[in-house]
């Protein structure tokens, strides 16, 4: 009797019941509120300074690097930033791969050989220099951390190749930063040799303004502004931080779509399943 | 309601086998253990969970073979994974937003325990297995996130490992066992690469134990009542399988959210600066999942007689873990599940408030005032003017120099030193000590006198009997 009571009723099953499921999608639409919430909060840096916050082509979950502007981002770090930074983990050939600043093979070998490199020992075991090529690393502008320091008054040129990850902002704080070079407000007590930026966490910063209007040369007519070169060199930067971001939204998207597909058909899988259960 | 094993070997092989090693047999109980035909969906995270330390332990191993436990080449070789591994970027950020994944699991699986009751008789067993699993998951977590010898790699293992010298006497020789030497370093970061590679087998062997465990009573389920005949379950496959495949694939879904688009927002940016011993980061903060316990370490902040304020602060942080293990005796209420205990549920959402309070502070800075009665006494051209006025306002009223705080103003492009005298501020520091007090409050007192004086709803009589009533309401 009770079975049959059980298996007759032709009932909405667990997977058909708002009112089942409808705990777990309030769960799900905190947690996706929550984790837009934790997104959208203005980055800060040290200091509370809100950043500058500029449309980067990458920051879209399908987004992906503007080529062209990564070209541009790479002369302006080769010309202004490499001058005291510099980017040990990031290899000439990188330059050409995919989902970067795609320069042709022919281009990177002929980036690589304007620098040289010690290497050896030779067949009599003495050093020699010689041409870079695109297995190795972009040269760096010191021989050592005290070498840095000692040109640079005491101030250490972070290396470049995480930067954007590790700074809070990312991106933003590149661009904020290198455009937020400006006159110290009467009365502010600077340190000799010190520099006031807006968005650097004291306000202080060794570095000197490094960017000025027209310092490098853009050839495909977009404007040469220090807000241009910030846009820029901070897009590189993301960039030799996270080379393999473009694969990661690709895969990402695929990943997406095959998962929603997979919760659709087991949750007809279920219903089917449970309909004489419930 | 223990279950026999039912399964008779089919084939001469399977005969053979079973003989010998019956692990078909264990394989047809698996699959046809009877589970109450009312879980919900907080039961799927069972499976989730080991889904996740299955892919940690996956991806672990792929990560081992790249990369190098030395405080000169780890960093390197962590960035190496991410350039020139194929898919090793996608390695990483699994295993790195795994574990935060792993522990969001494990809190959803602990507090649908405490709802519905899940550690009390025939339970606790069960119960105490998952909080040893929880303990070494922790552990685990914590020696993982040193391994990329970052900033907060570092200074996170000098907090946590100088935490064993607050014990009396034997704290500073336990303290440079752990380190290998006399401060964080090489010896500490391989100690710790080889234990972080063998907790996982020993929770691992846990979960069996846990599982077994479970395996005996059987599962709880919403309604806390015991299931009674075959009527109240259902097989564990197909039925519960088809909801733990899609519980797990909604729970991918969100994994592949932070692995793919956002896969270092739940981490810290300074870990991706290389661990320097000669520079203190300005905040150091534990992983997001461990800092409800940051938060009770930080809140005790007075001696208490003859134990100082950092041994207080200890004690207090384990004492909240080793609560867990005793739970099933401070619940006095013979009524396991929420459902029926009006008073319970309400101080349960209140409990999980709290944790989520804790969290909050835990990632804050103690000294961050939450409210405050002040009066700002005025602005001055720079910080020594500013100190003249503090010297003069102490003299003249009967306030104390720590009553005043200095800021720094810029207003109109000019630079200004701004003073406040603090009549009463509650900071981070009093919230957090506010909180672990009622944490420790929700086991010590509300559990053991709620099971007295509660007076709960009737429990239905059976477990098909109250799925049939709810279809017909």
């Amino acid at each position: 009797m009770k079975n049959e009571a059980l298996n007759q009723a032709a009932r909405p099953c667990v997977f058909t019941r708002l009112s089942r499921v409808a705990p777990y999608i309030a769960t799900a639409a905190i947690t996706a509120l929550g984790m837009m919430f934790l997104a959208s909060v203005p980055a800060k840096a040290a200091g509370n300074v809100e950043l500058k916050h500029a449309d980067w082509s990458f920051e879209a979950p399908f987004g992906t690097f503007d080529r062209s502007q990564l070209r541009r981002g790479y002369k302006v770090y080769k010309e202004v930033c490499a001058a005291c930074h510099s980017m040990d983990l990031v290899k000439f050939r990188n330059l050409a791969e995919e989902g970067g600043p795609e320069f042709s093979e022919a281009q990177v070998k002929a980036l690589a050989a304007e620098y040289e490199i010690e290497d050896g020992p030779d067949e009599y075991g003495d050093m020699f220099m010689r041409a870079r090529e695109p297995k190795d690393p972009m040269p760096a502008p010191f021989a050592n951390e005290n070498a840095a320091r000692a040109a640079n008054g005491g101030a250490y040129p972070p290396d470049f190749s995480v930067i954007v990850k590790a700074r809070s902002g990312g991106a933003d704080y590149i661009y904020s930063l290198l455009t937020g070079y400006e006159e110290p407000p009467q009365g502010f007590p600077m340190s000799p040799g010190m520099n006031y930026n807006a968005y650097f966490g004291g306000h202080q910063i060794a570095m000197a303004n490094p960017l000025f209007d027209e310092i490098v040369e853009y050839e495909d007519g977009t404007p040469m502004t220090v807000d241009q070169y910030a846009r820029d060199v901070a897009a590189f930067l993301t960039w030799a931080s996270e080379p393999k971001l473009e694969a990661r939204h690709q895969l990402g998207f695929q990943v997406m779509v095959f998962l929603a597909v997979l919760a659709g058909l087991l949750y007809f899988a279920g219903r089917k399943l449970w309909a004489d259960k419930h | 309601m223990s279950h026999e094993i039912t399964y008779t070997p089919s084939n001469a092989f399977t005969r053979w086998l079973d003989e010998r090693l019956p692990i078909m047999g264990l394989a047809h109980h698996m699959l046809e253990y009877p589970t109450p035909r009312n879980l919900n969906y907080w039961w799927t995270f069972g499976g989730i969970l080991t889904f996740c330390l299955l892919t940690q332990i996956v991806t672990g191993i792929i990560l081992v073979m790249h990369y190098t436990p030395h405080v000169d080449l780890a960093f390197n070789s962590v960035e190496h994974i991410m350039r020139d591994v194929n898919y090793g970027w996608l390695i990483r950020y699994v295993h790195a937003n795994g574990a935060s994944m792993f522990f969001l699991a494990v809190y959803i699986h602990m507090f649908r325990g405490l709802y519905y009751g899940s550690y009390k008789a025939p339970r606790e067993v069960l119960w105490i297995l998952g909080v040893i699993i929880y303990l070494l998951m922790m552990a685990a977590a914590f020696m993982g996130y040193v391994l990329p010898w970052g900033q907060m790699s570092f200074w996170g293992a000098t907090v946590i490992t100088n935490l064993f010298g607050a014990i009396p006497l034997v704290g500073d020789a336990i303290r440079e066992w752990l380190w290998g030497g006399f401060a964080v370093g090489n010896p500490t970061l391989q100690r710790f690469f080889s234990l972080h590679y063998l907790i996982p087998f020993i929770i691992l062997g846990v979960v069996v134990l846990h599982i077994w465990a479970l395996h005996v009573p059987g599962n709880n389920n919403p309604l806390g009542i015991s299931v009674k005949d075959k009527q109240d379950t259902v097989s564990f496959h197909p039925y519960m399988t088809v909801k733990d495949a899609l519980g797990l694939t909604v729970f991918l879904l969100l994994f592949a959210y932070f692995v793919f688009f956002n896969p270092n927002v739940l981490g810290h940016a300074d870990n991706y600066i290389e661990a320097d011993p000669l520079q203190t980061p300005p905040h150091i903060v534990p992983e997001w999942y461990l800092l409800p316990f940051y938060a009770i370490l930080r809140a005790i902040t007075f001696d208490i007689g003859p134990i100082d304020s950092k041994l207080g602060g200890v004690i207090a942080m384990f004492g909240s873990i080793a609560i867990l293990f005793v739970l099933p005796w401070l619940d006095t209420s013979k009524v396991r599940s929420a459902r029926f205990r009006p008073l319970f549920r309400q101080f349960f959402f209140l409990f999980v408030v709290v944790c989520l309070g804790l969290g909050w502070a835990g990632g804050q800075s103690p000294d961050r005032t939450i409210f405050t009665s002040s009066e700002v006494i005025g602005t001055y051209e720079s910080a020594a003017e500013a100190d003249a006025a503090i010297a003069e306002a102490v003299s003249q009223t009967d306030a104390t120099a720590d009553m005043f705080k200095k800021h720094d103003v810029i207003e109109g492009g000019v630079y200004g030193v701004e003073v406040e005298r603090v009549d009463y501020a509650f900071d981070v520091a009093s919230l957090s000590l506010v909180l672990t007090i009622l944490y420790f409050a929700y086991f010590l007192i509300l559990l053991p006198l709620l099971g007295l004086i509660e007076k709960t709803k009737p429990l239905p009589e059976s477990i098909s009997k109250a799925v049939l009533a709810e279809k017909d309401a």
